[in-house]
């Protein structure tokens, strides 16, 4: 915009201000005193055009840097959003059965929940699973189970996304056995694993070693896949889960961006090749229930990220500057009273994902805060996708949103103030820091105190939770996971422990503990150890012995 | 009487602990001393952090479903070491497991939601039942 073209509209807007829209709140007042966008940014009454902001530095095109409006020049006209829905509870078995139907329903590709014993490390017969087995994922304790679970099911068809961190480098390997058995070669393997430590010392909690090692296996799996499997995305660094631990959008994206910029410092000191391994990498965000908030969010992270990849590391092939990224539609914006309100915000959510450019998406099941998703209420969430993709128009454009005054000014915020959060935690040194000093998670902390305050307070009005109570909802029928799974995984491990070459198994464990001790990848020794049907719990008690255990000292 | 002391327990391997954290800050804001065990404690665990503190009420969060098989572990636990402290449990509970927690000594149940004014009433309510013996 041209000084004086800006010059006149900076008037016209103080004249607007002045003559129609103070004389107007004078006589009818606001619902509000101020107004805030869920992540607690102040939301003026209208937003114009803005005078300092030069659309070729901070939009450009589509599939050009900065990739504000998205990594891929035509985006979904081509190839719409990977419709992934999170999945698995129960043994192997019953998760194969399940990932069955959803492919049967015309799901693209397949996301696989673990249980939290398979996530930390212990076999279902530990004292410490007692109850876990197969509740919030499936269980899987050797190769035996991932041969069930991949069970019809082939490797170089389907893309498969793993939500794995400490254990991460075992199920690949897991993945990697089950391949040779399909005699698919490990070049076609598509899929990504979440091998995102650092947010479970932040927001998640399963981790097992301490910090260092727990990076160096991370390192060892991005190394050994850039040679081996050069489809699979070898880490996905997540913001959701800092976000469901009650973060803002804008720390969402700064601390998000943060442990990326760890991930690649690592790597590259281990070696790789920073453009080899800018490519694998992925990103996971949620969507919250502001649509505009949300929207703005997605591009400000892709913003960030293209110079930080670019100003900090130096890459220069645009290829590796791009963020891809996963959503979630947020867990934590679930109630349990009404639940079929959340199919609304699951919705709206959905459309914030979407809008944003996201490169696949999982839809929440309305039932999700009493429960594990039934087949029902998991099939409405699916569809709840396609409806988007096919009827709503938003598969049509490019960034449909781009232009839009105030997701602009939002998307300048969020990115201005994610950077901030970077250079704070820079400033602390580095991500590592900032964790072991609490930091990160007390700033966590602060917003989700003071989200829950506002509701309390009632200055956040949630419908169905402390707004519009009355109606009683239908009670959903619930999924049950089946109190026999436990036992069952527990005689199944019983047997493929009593049933292996033990000198092979042993001999596996021992060179397993020989190479950690060593300062050599550790892909193939796990992968040895995975073949000859070591257990998970087997496998990580030999990296506990060696790395130690974390325990968080910050209560 | 004293401030009212609760343990805030995360039971099992589950680790999202936001809920136990917002609900700590609440209850210290109403004016209880509250003890949060961090994440992972086995019901042995927290039955020891409980006599440790002299608890007066344990609050258990648990999102991972795991409750049915911990919770009445922890409440038998807690009569084998002869303490007598009311167990209260939030998190993901469907209606029929509520119930069976309830048949099995849990106090009261608070799912997703629940606000925070009634939580801090009903531990007040309990424990100065309690106290009045």
């Amino acid at each position: 915009m041209s000084r004086e073209k800006a010059d006149n509209l900076q008037k016209a807007k103080e004249k607007w201000r002045a003559g129609v829209l103070e004389p107007f709140l004078k006589k009818t007042g606001e619902r509000k005193q101020r107004f805030y966008t869920t992540g607690g940014a102040p939301v003026d009454t209208c937003y114009f055009p803005g005078d300092e902001q030069d659309y070729s530095a901070c939009l450009g095109f589509p599939g050009a840097y900065p990739f504000t409006r998205g990594v891929y020049p035509n985006m979904y006209r081509g190839r719409l959003w990977t419709m992934r829905q999170y999945a698995g509870f129960g043994d192997a078995e019953q998760s194969n059965k399940w990932f069955h139907y959803l492919l049967a329903q015309g799901q693209t590709g397949l996301s696989i929940a673990f249980d939290l014993c398979t996530q930390i490390g212990y076999d279902s017969d530990h004292e410490m699973s007692a109850g876990e087995v197969g509740r919030v994922g499936v269980a899987i304790d050797s190769l035996r189970d991932m041969e069930l679970l991949f069970e019809g099911i082939p490797l170089d068809e389907v893309s498969t996304s793993m939500t794995i961190n400490a254990t991460a480098a075992v199920l690949l390997a897991m993945v990697m056995a089950v391949a040779e058995k399909q005699r698919v070669p490990w070049e076609k393997l598509r899929g990504t694993v979440q091998n995102d430590i650092l947010k479970e010392y932040i927001a998640r909690g399963t981790y097992i070693y301490p910090p260092a090692p727990s990076l160096r296996l991370v390192t060892d799996l991005i190394t050994f896949c850039s040679r081996n499997l050069p489809e699979w995305n070898t880490i996905s660094i997540s913001g959701y889960h800092i976000r469901e631990a009650g973060s803002t959008a804008s720390q969402e994206v700064g601390f998000t961006i943060a442990d990326g910029i760890a991930y690649v410092q690592a790597a590259l000191d281990a070696g790789n090749d920073v453009d080899l391994l800018a490519r694998r990498l992925s990103f996971f965000f949620a969507a919250h229930n502001d649509l505009f908030e949300e929207v703005a969010k997605y591009r400000a992270a892709r913003r960030l990220w293209a110079k930080t990849m670019r100003n900090r590391f130096g890459v220069t092939h645009p290829e590796s500057m791009m963020l891809r990224f996963h959503t979630q539609t947020a867990g934590c914006a679930l109630s349990a009273q009404q639940p079929e309100n959340n199919i609304v915000r699951v919705t709206v959510q959905a459309l914030a994902a979407t809008a944003g450019g996201t490169q696949s998406l999982h839809t929440n099941s309305y039932d999700e805060a009493l429960a594990l998703p039934s087949q029902q209420a998991a099939t409405i969430a699916l569809r709840t996708q396609q409806i988007l993709a096919h009827e709503s128009g938003i598969a049509n454009t490019v960034d449909p949103f781009g232009g839009s005054y105030y997701v602009e000014a939002l998307t300048d915020r969020i990115e201005k103030q994610a950077e901030q959060y970077v250079d704070k935690i820079d400033k602390l040194g580095g991500v590592l820091m900032a964790i072991e000093r609490g930091y990160i998670q007390r700033e966590i902390q602060e917003a989700s105190y003071e989200y829950q305050a506002s509701i309390e307070r009632g200055e956040r009005l949630i419908v169905g939770v402390n707004a519009f109570c009355g109606a009683q909802s239908v009670k959903p029928r619930l999924l049950k996971v089946d109190e026999t799974v436990e036992q069952r995984q527990i005689e199944r491990t019983r047997a493929v422990r009593a049933e292996r070459n033990q000198a092979e198994a042993e001999g596996s464990l021992e060179r397993l503990e020989h190479a950690a001790r060593s300062d050599g990848n550790l892909m193939l020794p796990i992968l040895d150890a995975v073949r000859a049907y070591c257990t998970i719990g087997e496998i990580s008690d030999v990296l506990r012995k060696v790395f130690g255990e974390y325990r968080d000292r910050r209560i | 009487m004293g401030k009212i002391r609760v343990v805030v327990a995360k039971l099992g391997l589950d680790g999202h602990d936001r809920g136990a954290r917002v609900i700590s800050r609440f209850l210290r804001d109403a004016g209880m001393e509250v003890i949060y065990t961090g994440i992972r404690q086995s019901p042995e665990d927290v039955c020891r952090v409980a006599l440790h503190e002299d608890a007066d009420l344990i609050g258990v969060s648990i999102l991972s479903g795991a409750h049915n098989a911990l919770v009445p572990r922890l409440i038998a636990e807690l009569e084998r070491s002869a303490l007598d402290i009311p167990v209260v449990v939030g998190g993901i509970v469907p209606d029929d497991d509520i119930d069976f927690l309830r048949s099995k000594g849990v106090r009261a149940v608070f799912t997703p939601g629940t606000p925070v004014e009634e939580i801090v009433k009903t531990v007040n309510a309990i424990v100065e039942e309690k106290r009045a013996g």
